[in-house]
């Protein structure tokens, strides 16, 4: 035992097992291994109070499924821009950071726009939190909370990468933070690839 | 040791979800049993979102013990729908019978 303290002393070790770049990333994993479970556990709630019910309505007889398809579209688009955001800071081309990144808000951006576009009218014709006239109210229920959870991360990715793209503007970005915007951009890839999931699940099955 | 893989085809990959998303919505329009429907969409969902995962994400360029991380939350969802199965067949709507009916012979 004393001999493990003495080969060890108190220095934690300079590089992260998994991900050799930095610990960020491997911290960046586990976080969304852990928010990965959060959408985990309301879309399984949603699949048990759906076969629970017996009037649950066929969801794209009640939701656009036309404009969430263009927002699906949109996001992978979005996640295009952002690796190849990240493919420019990476060979040192900050003008190129600073267009892609740019698109990349402009897609979350615009995802949040349709999501609040999508809402408006979906209330309009009278589904709530608590009120459905098409069937089960809980397919409000759970049709609103678990796209607001996604719109919630949506936003703050958006919020996330804006912080990136006013320092690149004000040139505090150097291309050896290549690792910080790969970090964002694992974010990012998550928020869209939890969006495939739940285009599947609440609007499509 | 950042930069040793090769950077793939991101354009050729979001060619790939493009058209997988077009081939899923195409799907919940035909005219097939509900649950064929139902395990193509969730086959197909999955396959995008491994591409997502695998190449956005660079997942197919880590070490596997990172892999692991990530698939731990899909098999512990996977665990999480099975034991929330027995809400399912609990509730009264799939029997057709309302609880009331189905207490009544056994108190006879």
């Amino acid at each position: 035992m004393s001999e493990v303290i003495a080969l060890h002393p108190g220095v934690e070790p300079a590089e992260s097992p998994l991900t050799p770049e930095s610990w960020g990333k491997l911290g960046m994993w586990i976080f969304l291994a852990a928010d990965a479970m959060s959408f985990g556990a309301l879309l399984s709630g949603y699949g048990a109070l759906r076969f629970g019910s017996g009037d649950w309505p066929v969801p794209s007889h009640v939701l656009g499924v036309g404009l969430t398809a263009f927002m699906t579209f949109l996001l992978i688009s979005s996640s295009v821009t952002m690796v190849l955001a990240l493919a420019a800071i990476q060979r040192g081309d900050m003008t190129g950071l600073r267009k892609f990144l740019a698109l990349t808000v402009l897609g979350g951006l615009m995802f949040l726009g349709m999501q609040a576009y999508e809402w408006t009218h979906l209330i309009e014709r009278g589904l709530t939190l608590s009120g459905n006239p098409f069937g089960a109210a809980l397919f409000g229920t759970t049709f609103f909370i678990i796209t607001g959870f996604h719109g919630a991360h949506v936003t703050g990715g958006v919020v996330y990468l804006s912080c990136y793209l006013i320092r690149s503007l004000l040139g505090r970005l150097k291309p050896d933070h290549a690792n910080q915007i790969e970090i964002a951009a694992l974010y990012w890839h998550f928020v869209d690839l939890v969006w495939i999931l739940v285009f599947t699940f609440v609007y499509l099955l | 040791m950042a930069e040793t893989h090769k950077q793939p085809n991101y354009i050729g990959v979001f060619w790939w979800l493009l058209i997988l998303t077009v081939v899923e919505v195409a799907v919940i329009f035909m005219p097939m049993a509900r649950f064929l429907i139902a395990i193509l969409l969730v086959g197909l969902a999955l396959s995008k979102a491994f591409l997502v995962a695998m190449y956005f994400m660079h997942l197919k360029f880590e070490r596997t013990t990172l892999g692991l991380i990530a698939v731990t939350p899909l098999l512990l969802c996977v665990l999480l729908v099975f034991a929330l199965l027995p809400d399912h067949s609990a509730t009264p709507h799939l029997t057709g019978a309302s609880p009331a009916t189905a207490a009544a012979p056994s108190s006879q």
